[in-house]
């Protein structure tokens, strides 16, 4: 499976990412290289094994279905690029 | 004590119980060290107020005799660890001036226990490296150079920072994380001590993400015996991370006195690769001799789908990591682009300008593996090797308790000398990784050095959470190792 220009284009889409137009090309050499090294993995007959999904033999924890944290509005907005009071701020997406 | 910056974790945690020193002295001295030492590009931001303040604190708790197990001792914090009112920045752009208003459980538990801040330590931009070479504020330099050669070598990566910090006696100790070798790897090439534990056995919560199925933090520290100390403090049960796992944390500096008598050593036939050095291979024959005549049974076993954790490693890191990575958006936090045409040009640009190269080669990866057609082929299969992989671990701990293989392929390399091509730089992390993919603790001990006069390292891989049994063997190899090598002090002409 072969990584072409138009393939980084689109998956750079996918992943909201700004690659600039010379870069498709050197990428798509870059991630041709990974993908052919990792194409190995074909060797192995993989039929009826399970898809490992933890490493540890342990069910997800529950908890209460209760408020435990909160009330920070004024902390969390001081990391914000653009925001007014409790706001974030984006460029208009509605006409 | 002269230099008191020279002394182990565990010299200086009873130098301030038998109140030698204060906890101001020896904060200062280190202060000083890092400032000296800045050519080494170890420090991404230093505290040195904040130090001296909290060394202030613990003197009155030790005079109160309130003291902590970590009561003044002064630690190197990996800027991967959000860090309240200290800016965290991950080695990237995109976190800008990032200040966490909240503090990662592994800090706060250091600060529970008394420990001081020195300040963050550089690493591969999100962790994403095996080099320091990716790092938004530049390279960072091995205390450690080859006989008569003055050529500046990489520490390792991706706790690159915190291996030059330890070993160039900057810190007493320092946190690194750990998801495909990035604590064991700069271990190994800077000469010190690296463990990552069990996944699950430190909190998560408040490292910034890499992959979640993967990362885990451990400490990275001058001797085995620090090792312990540092886990038993960083180690914790936290309802805030949901894959903390429910075992109680003992005391591990304990299991060091045991011994390895009747322990039974595997040694993986499949770690014999082609093409790694003679001295590493003659290092690693000799570590299994020395715990042979310490009273350990050494056993050879097969772990067969060895030469598969890479590739499947560099499919599921990156799958995860471009997940976890779409917070960075440029709206909540961190870097915005300029005027911006619509939301989606926000997005797109402020990605594009805050992540670096192999972050970005990183995010298209992993968003490719997973998409429409291709998840199955690759994702999936990924997952099913990983499997794959455990179940060969497990099947050889039916044979033996520890095994020891080498850390890395070779000892550290220079500068620039494995940029060029993204494969050659994975490879370093050939030993490390499967351990990652079975979520078992490892620890690289340093072994000796090369005839160049570098460090290198030997691993032991435990059980899940045995990180005792694994101790004790590491003890068993440092002892016998007997490493009093240190790295001439160029960086303070």
């Amino acid at each position: 499976m072969s990584v072409d220009k138009d393939t980084v284009r689109r998956i750079a889409k996918l992943a909201r990412l700004a690659v600039p137009e010379e870069r498709l090309e050197p990428m798509a050499g870059e991630l041709n290289g990974i993908f052919k090294w990792v194409e190995m993995l074909g060797e192995v007959k993989v039929d009826g094994v399970p898809a490992l999904t933890s490493v540890v033999a342990q069910k997800l924890k529950w908890r209460k279905d209760e408020v435990t944290d909160g009330g920070n509005a004024d902390a969390l907005m001081t990391n914000a690029p653009g925001g007014e009071d409790h706001f974030f701020t984006v460029p208009k997406v509605v006409e | 004590m002269s230099d008191p910056t020279a002394m182990t974790l565990a010299e200086a945690r009873d130098a301030l119980k038998a109140k030698k020193m204060s906890s101001r002295e020896l904060t200062g001295a280190f202060v000083a060290a890092i400032a000296a030492g800045r050519g080494l590009n170890a420090f991404i931001t230093e505290t040195a107020e904040t130090a001296l303040a909290m060394a202030d604190a613990s003197d009155r708790r030790i005079a109160e005799g309130k003291a902590g197990a970590l009561e003044g001792l002064p630690l190197a914090i990996k800027d991967l660890f959000c860090t309240k009112g200290t800016r965290t920045t991950a080695a990237s752009k995109i976190l800008g001036n990032f200040v966490p208003p909240y503090e990662s459980t592994v800090t706060q538990n250091l600060w529970n226990a008394g420990a001081v801040m020195l300040g963050k330590t550089n690493l591969d931009e999100f962790a994403m490296g095996s080099s320091n070479e990716t790092s938004a504020f530049g390279p960072v330099f091995n205390p450690w150079r080859s006989k008569g050669s003055n050529q500046n070598l990489v520490p390792g990566g991706s706790s690159g920072g915190s291996s030059s910090a330890v070993a160039a006696d900057l810190c007493l100790a320092a946190t690194g994380t750990d998801t495909g070798g990035s604590i064991r790897q700069p271990a190994a090439v800077t000469g010190t001590v690296g463990l990552k534990p069990t996944y699950g056995r430190c909190s998560r919560f408040g490292i910034v993400a890499f992959a979640s199925s993967l990362d885990q933090a451990g400490p990275m520290t001058k001797t085995v015996r620090d090792a312990a100390i540092m886990l038993t403090s960083m180690a914790s049960i936290d309802p805030k991370d949901s894959t903390s796992v429910e075992t109680p944390v003992p005391d591990y500096e304990s299991f060091l006195t045991q011994g390895v008598k009747g322990l039974k050593v595997g040694i993986p036939k499949e770690y014999r690769i082609d093409g790694i050095p003679a001295d590493v291979v003659a290092m690693w024959d000799k570590a299994a001799d020395w715990l042979k005549s310490q009273g350990a049974e050494i056993v050879e076993v097969s772990l067969p789908h060895t030469k598969y954790a890479l590739p499947t490693y560099y499919i599921v890191a990156p799958a995860e990591a471009s997940s976890n990575l779409a917070r960075y958006d440029g709206v909540r936090f961190g870097h915005r682009a300029a005027s911006p045409r619509d939301i989606t040009d926000l997005y797109e640009r402020s990605r594009g300008e805050g992540f670096g190269a192999e972050v970005q080669r990183r995010i298209l990866i992993g968003t490719y593996v997973l998409s429409a057609g291709y998840y199955d082929a690759y994702y999936s299969r990924a997952q099913k090797l990983r499997t794959l992989i455990k179940r060969d671990f497990d099947q050889a701990f039916e044979k033996c308790d520890v095994l020891l293989t080498p850390s890395t392929p070779g000892p550290a390399f220079g500068v620039g000398a494995k940029t060029s091509d993204p494969l050659e730089m994975y490879l370093q992390d050939v030993f490390t990784v499967t351990v990652n993919l079975a979520g078992l603790p490892g620890i690289s001990v340093p072994g000796g050095l090369t005839e160049s006069g570098l460090p290198l390292g030997l691993q032991l891989i435990g059980k899940a959470f045995d990180e005792g049994t694994l101790l004790r063997a590491a003890q068993a190899v440092e002892t016998a190792a007997d490493f009093k090598a240190k790295p001439a002090k160029w960086w303070t002409a």
